[in-house]
């Protein structure tokens, strides 16, 4: 750590834990009501639950950012943060906000459109973190070096506020309400998070592999170049059937069709980095969690995305669990995975030791994508059994769902795994040990030490 | 990477192609929304009473266990065409009393089936829902969904 400000990140870090580990908890009960449904169905309903599992996906996920964000400017620009005090007080914003929320929903007092329940003083609360942050970021990178990863991060970042005004936009009409909604959700996940995403890879391999800066930045940028002319239109995969135009079909298949590059071409970057890569970096479980997440998004969002967004198939598929085995991959490799990498990363550093526990925090990375890979093939399967018989054969929605039992207990098994591996993260990174678990083999030394990092 | 494109082009590139795709974006998006308004959704008058329906919809949040036109969490039936089903779209009476009843009747309390939660709705809460969902049925979603099981 050569800046003092970088600190800011461990906070961060610490309540996107908190919350990650409130996502898993809770989506294992509600994976246990698909399996004994009168389970808490008067105190707890599933609606409450499911809202609880992805707000608090949702917020964790930006905290880590945010704390990436916090992490890596100094860095780049050269700077300390501009601001601490703000910095601190735009946490203190979101985590009074996210518990608001919380108890809000364990009294069923909540907004109704998905993923954006959050009451409005709630939300309002995160228009004035995301002001604070995007002022705190943009006046340190003003003042410092300007790079790539600065750029297409701040770029993502200033955007996804942006577009967080249409969360306060509620049109009485259904059909607009939709359309206005993935302004929101779908231009989010599927095109300025991934200029999140990019940068934050982008900034890991940097530091892990050592390749050349030029070389990372031009793939950086061809990335996020691919990522928003696909993502853009791309929205019109959303467009099918919600009342908009027909041309949508078309569009939307096409442009969704090339979603499928910037995840392909992240994946590439990650391994023709490591393989071009000169530096012996201590931190190998930072490397496996950055491949790996670049590996498990483009499976996850490139091609289970793929696999149902041509119109055609999506006439059958829309709205089955095929969209949760997607959704639950997608989420997993691109952007869950993503952060953990820059946890891993960051957190020796920011506590000034080396990275210990490698080994047990490796172990939780198999546990968790084995979880979420066995996950996501359950729930394919029932999704394709629920497509054929309700939406071919036109039998009874619940009729259909009794008949994939199996499928929901076997999911159920998977996300006890998921819940495992990421209590286990937890202790890995967070327990200090005084040694690694199982030494370094001689033919790969890896050195005990982090700090001395040339040329950079 | 080929050498002619070096890192100041792929930056150009980003955000040229990237403001043009956001240009058509907009251009489309405004075509939507006139689209929707004066087509897709005309069939039928957006009253007070879909408005209601649409703030009580929102208010027992049911997107987080039904879906409405696919959209939605999927533990519980899609509802953008229950009223079809009910065989009430054209029946605004008929629907308010099979939704109230439907309504009334929760929870099941039948072991091993998913319970829908009791709301305590209000009869103008309930003819409101009623008048929502069958406003939203009567929108054209290209042929969606393939049949009346939704």
């Amino acid at each position: 750590m050569k800046y003092q400000t970088q600190k800011i990140a461990y906070p961060y870090i610490l309540c996107a834990l908190a919350l990650f580990a409130v996502q898993v908890l809770v989506g294992l009960v509600a994976g246990w009501v698909y399996v004994a449904p009168n389970f808490l169905a008067e105190i707890f309903p599933f609606h409450i639950l499911r809202m609880m599992h992805t707000n608090a996906l949702i917020v964790w996920l930006l905290l880590g950012f945010f704390g990436a964000a916090y992490f890596l400017i100094p860095e780049e620009s050269e700077r300390e943060i501009w601001s601490p005090v703000m910095a601190y007080i735009q946490l203190v914003i979101l985590m009074v906000g996210t518990l608001g929320a919380v108890v809000s929903y364990a009294f069923e007092i909540h907004g109704g459109r998905e993923f954006l329940e959050q009451p409005l003083w709630v939300k309002l609360g995160i228009l004035v973190a995301a002001v604070m942050f995007l002022i705190n970021v943009t006046m340190t990178v003003l003042q410092g070096r300007k790079t790539a990863i600065t750029n297409v991060l701040l770029m993502g970042l200033w955007l996804l506020s942006l577009l967080w005004i249409f969360a306060f936009i509620n049109p009485e009409n259904l059909s607009l309400d939709k359309m206005y909604w993935w302004f929101v959700v779908h231009l989010w996940v599927e095109a300025t998070w991934e200029l999140v995403m990019a940068s934050i890879l982008a900034f890991i391999l940097l530091k892990l592999t050592g390749v050349d800066r030029e070389v990372v930045e031009k793939w950086l940028y061809v990335i996020v170049a691919t990522a928003l002319f696909s993502g853009i239109l791309g929205t019109g995969h959303h467009y099918y059937w919600i009342g908009t135009p027909g041309y949508w079909q078309w569009l939307g298949s096409i442009f969704s069709t090339f979603e499928v590059v910037p995840f392909f071409l992240m994946m590439s970057f990650a391994f023709v980095m490591v393989w071009k890569g000169r530096r012996n970096h201590p931190n190998k479980a930072a490397l496996l969690w950055s491949l790996g997440a670049s590996t498990v998004a483009f499976f996850g969002a490139g091609v289970w995305g793929f696999l149902h967004t041509l119109h055609g198939v999506n006439f059958y598929s829309h709205g089955t669990q095929i969209t949760a085995a997607h959704g639950h991959l997608a989420f997993y490799g691109a952007y869950v995975a993503l952060n953990l990498a820059m946890f891993t990363y960051a957190m020796p550093l920011l506590k000034q030791r080396e990275p210990y526990n490698q080994v047990l925090n490796m172990a939780s990375f198999w546990l968790m994508t084995g979880g979420m890979c066995f996950m996501t093939f359950t729930l394919t399967f029932a999704g394709t059994i629920q497509t054929h018989m309700q939406r071919v054969m036109g039998q009874n929605y619940m009729d259909v769902q009794d008949s994939l039992t199996i499928f929901y207990v076997m999911r159920w098994g998977s996300g006890l795994a998921v819940v495992i591996g990421a209590l286990l993260f937890m202790y890995a990174l967070l327990v200090v040990r005084r040694k690694e678990v199982i030494a370094p083999g001689a033919s790969n030394p890896a050195s005990s030490e982090s700090t001395p990092i040339p040329a950079e | 990477m080929a050498e002619m494109l070096t890192k100041s082009r792929a930056r150009n590139i980003f955000y040229g192609g990237s403001l043009f795709f956001v240009v058509v974006f907009i251009a489309l998006a405004v075509h939507s929304h006139y689209h929707i308004v004066n087509t897709s959704t005309a069939g039928a008058p957006l009253t007070e009473a879909v408005a209601h329906g649409k703030s009580v919809w929102e208010r027992h949040s049911c997107i987080n266990c039904h879906t409405l036109h696919g959209e939605g969490a999927y533990f519980a039936p899609e509802l953008g065409n229950v009223m079809t089903r009910w065989g009430v779209q054209d029946d605004p009476e008929g629907a308010f009393e099979v939704l109230d009843a439907w309504i009334e009747a929760q929870p099941s309390g039948i072991e091993g089936r998913r319970q829908m939660p009791h709301f305590e709705l209000t009869e103008e809460d309930k003819r409101g829902l009623a008048e929502f969902l069958r406003w939203a049925d009567q929108t054209n979603l290209q042929g969606w969904p393939p049949n009346d099981a939704g």
